[in-house]
């Protein structure tokens, strides 16, 4: 039996001393998957040619070919990046019958080291939820108690890592959707500063706040996963030049003297006793690396999650106006329609959540209303990216829970849209002023999981890293019990 | 008083690629879907990929067009349903959140009228519907995307103009300016598209869409001034509408569809981050940018003599100043400016000659030479004009193919000279007494040499013999 929970770094020297086969591996994470999935339902498709590309990639190592760095690792990919000629449907009905005719740039980069794309995982549709819930597909579960919820949008990247169906796994992060899963699954989820990967054939959801990242089993994956991914891509205007940094070189550094910043709003009432618990915890354990740990109060941050949401579906309106079935989507004759009644009736496809952002997106930058909400919520957006670039000023590193609750069961909190955004409220702000924040799995409370967060300023990505593998370091949490 | 403001579209038919993806710009030679890819298919993941050289191209009108160039633009959505736009919203520009689109106000002249220009804006141009089926009963509607994603630039001008002539006059103008500055093709079909709003004293604005070419545009100002007049002289009011242009009916239709209600939802495009062009970048593209019309005219002038009328014509046709600035020098200029604007411009009239035209500068500059040298009368030059257009053959060889060479060989030309004489005893008397009247001779010897003989050699020849 091979080792399925090695993380992917140890992965890499493994097939490097010839401990263990690319096609051993990957035929055993098969096997997993169809073992553990029926329950956690990750996998909205599994690929069906893995062991070949697998056994493909043994036979250039054997032959000494220059091998990728992946070495053949399967990588679940959540199901909103384009993989050429397979199916990519954001969860949605929408998008049942679309095969994507491209390469998103994280999946040629991918493909170009070798990596194995054993399947796409689940997800709230186009990425709108916090649970899995909102997959039309039907949720998936939290491998440390089924009965809870995985967090989201990526629950099933970090169903993935958490379970050993992969060894590591791409989401995507517009509100804390990297994050919040990671932290729910006891994985390590990281945001990079927005524009550090491509988003090239990442389906839009919310644009301009949104990014690719790594969902894995320790830090230094994560930063060995940025390396692949990142840096300038022609096909995405938006991507800063890193100058080719390595984030694993220097990555055992340390904290020492490095200040960070305890955000106040993010620990205010409400936050769980288990949570501030472990977030004192942390902040003495950074303390006793030598960090000089210190609150900061971010003022903005009580209205971030309104401003989220108010943002993120007035670009969503947009981004998702382009599903009217006319061009692909999913089977639904035109014969007999006026497009306008043919469009108004093809988007009923929509499920809930996307719906009701689409109605709000609709109305908070329309003509009459956008003063009062849409241009107060950008205001808020600047406002508090100039409060957060004030703290970094002052602090290296800003700290907070990744979530102010713990996972919570299935079908507690769908019925009540409102509750579930302000679970949101320690995650967005990373989106809004384009930091990068990473959650790092950091003790257990009742068996479920309880992740804490870092911020670092915009291209201070390697720090941040840094500092995230010293936390880490600091504890050694149970085995998923599944 | 009557009023009208135009919003011109005019695609940048001379860029390689679409505004946002690598497919051509020139559509027109496609299979329909397929000139497409999935950026200009909007398909899912794709992102826009801003093309620098079309910013180039609409700042480079921006200036010609005398208007404010920001140091930072920016691009919006403008976002609405339409099977023809294959995200549902349209990446445009606009100046309601501070001047960000590429050019602000300008104005130019169009004789002594002043036309005030409100604003450029780069954009997308949508795809292109086709209407099948013979009654509204079975017509299906077909979408033809190949055009979607060209470059596109938007020239809004404020209701300055008081005629349809002015109107004309502009377009002429605006036409000339966009061909010299080698942005675009106002002659290919759907290169230029208009707009128009039109209001006449005591009357609401009425705004036409859906003019496809210039020639149309002029008529349909001309139509709706007349529509409203006539209503208005009825007492009837004029609402506030938009109409739409029937191109095969040449009227204005009301149109129904509440497009004027429509709420754009416009925000900023975040896939495009603001791009900079500062006084240095403004600098270098005005260095980059062709000599315009007016100061080739001037050059014409003063540097070459050539009368105003003739620089005129030979500045604002950007075939001919080309085919002279490449053909000229500082003895010829003069007779090359004649050949083009008294022979060329007869013989290539419309677009479809002019590309199948093998003249080249070269053989411009030789037949000025052999004008200028003897070698050929003006007279034959023309029919050796018309054989170089045609074959593209080297002159010379032309002369003696067609036998256009000048008689100036002086014995043969004596011969003539002798019959003409003889046949003409009258007007030589008359020329004795009269030395004016010789030139009815010139015209005899002329006629019988075909055009070809030398007429200085000839005059002086005659007047020997009649003494």
């Amino acid at each position: 039996m091979t080792n399925l929970k090695i993380s992917a770094l140890d992965y890499v020297e493994q097939i490097q001393n010839g401990n263990i086969s690319a096609e051993d591996f990957v035929s055993e994470t098969v096997d997993r998957i169809k073992k553990v999935d029926d329950t956690l339902h990750a996998f909205l498709s599994v690929n069906d040619d893995v062991i070949e590309q697998a056994r493909a990639i043994d036979k250039k190592i054997k032959s000494g070919d220059k091998v990728g760095a992946c070495y053949g690792m399967p990588i679940s990919i959540k199901d909103n990046m384009c993989i050429k000629g397979s199916k990519t449907t954001c969860a949605s009905k929408m998008l049942e019958n679309f095969v994507a005719p491209y390469d998103a740039t994280v999946i040629t980069k991918l493909k170009q080291q070798d990596a194995v794309f054993i399947g796409k995982v689940n997800m709230d549709e186009f990425a709108m939820g916090l649970t899995t819930e909102f997959s039309a597909y039907g949720p998936s579960k939290n491998p440390w108690n089924t009965d809870c919820i995985p967090g989201g949008s990526s629950g099933g990247s970090a169903v993935s890592v958490s379970a050993f169906e992969c060894v590591t796994s791409l989401g995507s992060d517009t509100g804390g959707s990297v994050r919040n899963p990671a932290s729910f699954c006891g994985v390590v989820g990281y945001k990079p500063t927005y524009g550090l990967i491509s988003r090239y054939g990442l389906i839009s959801y919310a644009n301009s706040i949104e990014q690719i990242g790594p969902l894995t089993r320790t830090v230094k994956d994560s930063a060995f996963m940025l390396n692949m991914i990142c840096g300038l891509d022609s096909n995405d205007n938006t991507t800063v030049d890193n100058n080719s940094e390595d984030y694993l070189s220097g990555i055992d550094s340390g904290i020492e003297g490095k200040k960070i910043g305890i955000i106040k709003e993010m620990i205010a009432d409400g936050t769980d006793p288990a949570v501030l618990s472990s977030t004192k915890d942390a902040i003495s354990k950074l303390e006793s690396l030598g960090a000089i740990c210190e609150e900061i109060s971010i003022d903005m941050v009580k209205y971030s999650v309104a401003a989220y949401y108010t943002i993120t579906a007035t670009e969503a309106g947009s981004n998702l106006a382009r599903y009217d079935n006319l061009r692909y989507g999913y089977d639904f004759p035109v014969e007999g329609y006026e497009f306008n009644s043919y469009i108004a009736k093809a988007r009923k496809n929509f499920g809930p959540e996307v719906t009701r952002r689409m109605i709000i997106g609709g109305f908070v930058p329309s003509a009459g209303h956008a003063g009062k909400y849409f241009l107060k919520a950008m205001k808020v957006k600047s406002k508090l990216t100039k409060e957060v670039n004030e703290a970094f000023k002052k602090f290296d590193l800003l700290i907070a829970p990744t979530v102010p609750i713990l996972p919570f069961k299935l079908g507690e909190k769908i019925d009540d849209p409102v509750s579930l955004f302000l679970v949101d409220i320690n995650t967005v702000t990373a989106n809004l002023t384009g930091k990068p924040a990473i959650s790092v799995p950091f003790a257990i409370s009742n068996g479920l999981p309880i992740g804490m967060q870092l911020f670092a300023n915009s291209m201070n990505d390697k720090l941040l890293l840094q500092a995230a593998h010293a936390l880490e370091n600091t504890v050694k949490l149970p085995e998923v019990p599944i | 008083m009557t009023k009208i403001g135009l919003e011109i579209h005019c695609q940048l038919t001379n860029l390689n690629s679409k505004l946002f993806c690598s497919c051509k710009a020139n559509y027109r030679e496609f299979e329909i879907n397929e000139n497409i890819c999935p950026i200009c298919m909007g398909l899912p993941g794709s992102l826009p990929r801003l093309n620098q050289e079309a910013v180039k191209k609409a700042t480079m009108i921006a200036m010609a067009l005398n208007c404010s160039t920001p140091e930072k633009i920016a691009f919006f959505r403008k976002n609405y349903f339409y099977p023809d736009l294959p995200k549902n919203f349209q990446i445009t520009q606009l100046n309601i959140y501070g001047d960000t689109s590429i050019g602000g106000t300008g104005s130019i002249m169009v004789g002594d009228k002043k036309i005030n220009i409100t604003r450029i804006q780069l954009e997308e141009d949508p795809g292109r519907l086709i209407y099948e089926g013979s009654s509204s009963k079975n017509q299906i509607t077909l979408v033809d995307y190949n055009r979607a994603g060209t470059p596109l630039v938007e020239i809004v001008t404020e209701p300055d103009f008081e005629s349809p002539k002015q109107v004309r006059e502009f377009l002429n103008i605006l036409s000339d300016l966009l061909e010299n500055l080698g942005v675009s093709d106002p002659s290919l079909e759907g290169a230029m598209r208009a707009d128009a709003n039109v209001s006449i004293e005591g009357g609401k604005k009425v705004e036409v869409k859906n003019i496809g070419s210039f020639h149309d545009l002029e008529k349909a100002t001309h139509f709706e001034i007349t529509r409203q007049t006539s209503l208005h002289s009825r007492d009837i009011d004029i609402i506030q509408e938009t109409r739409h242009w029937d191109d095969k009916r040449k009227i204005t239709i009301s149109s129904r569809s509440k497009e004027e209600e429509l709420d754009y939802r416009y925000f900023l495009e975040g896939d495009i981050p603001w791009i900079t062009i500062d006084s240095s970048i403004q600098e270098k593209l005005r260095t980059e940018m062709p000599e315009s019309i007016s100061s080739k005219k001037e050059r014409y002038i003063s540097k070459y003599n050539i009368p105003p009328q003739v620089a005129d014509v030979l500045s604002s046709d950007k075939f001919y100043s080309d085919l002279f600035d490449e053909s000229h020098d500082e003895t010829n200029a003069k007779e090359i400016a004649n050949i083009i604007t008294t022979d060329l411009m007869g013989l290539v009239d419309t677009r479809e000659k002019r590309e199948e035209s093998k003249l080249s500068a070269k053989h411009l500059a030789e037949l000025s030479n052999a004008i200028q040298s003897g070698k050929i009368s003006r007279n034959s030059s023309k029919n050796a004009l018309h054989e170089i257009i045609k074959s593209g053959k080297e002159l010379s060889e032309i002369i003696s193919e067609l036998d256009l060479g000048n008689v100036s060989d002086e014995s043969e030309l004596l011969k003539i000279i002798t019959e003409v004489i003889s046949a003409e005893p009258q007007a030589v008397e008359q020329a004795k007494s009269n030395p004016q009247t010789i030139n009815y001779l010139v015209g005899k010897v002329m006629q019988k040499t075909k055009g070809k003989a030398d007429p200085k050699l000839t005059l002086d020849l005659l007047k020997k013999q009649i003494e």
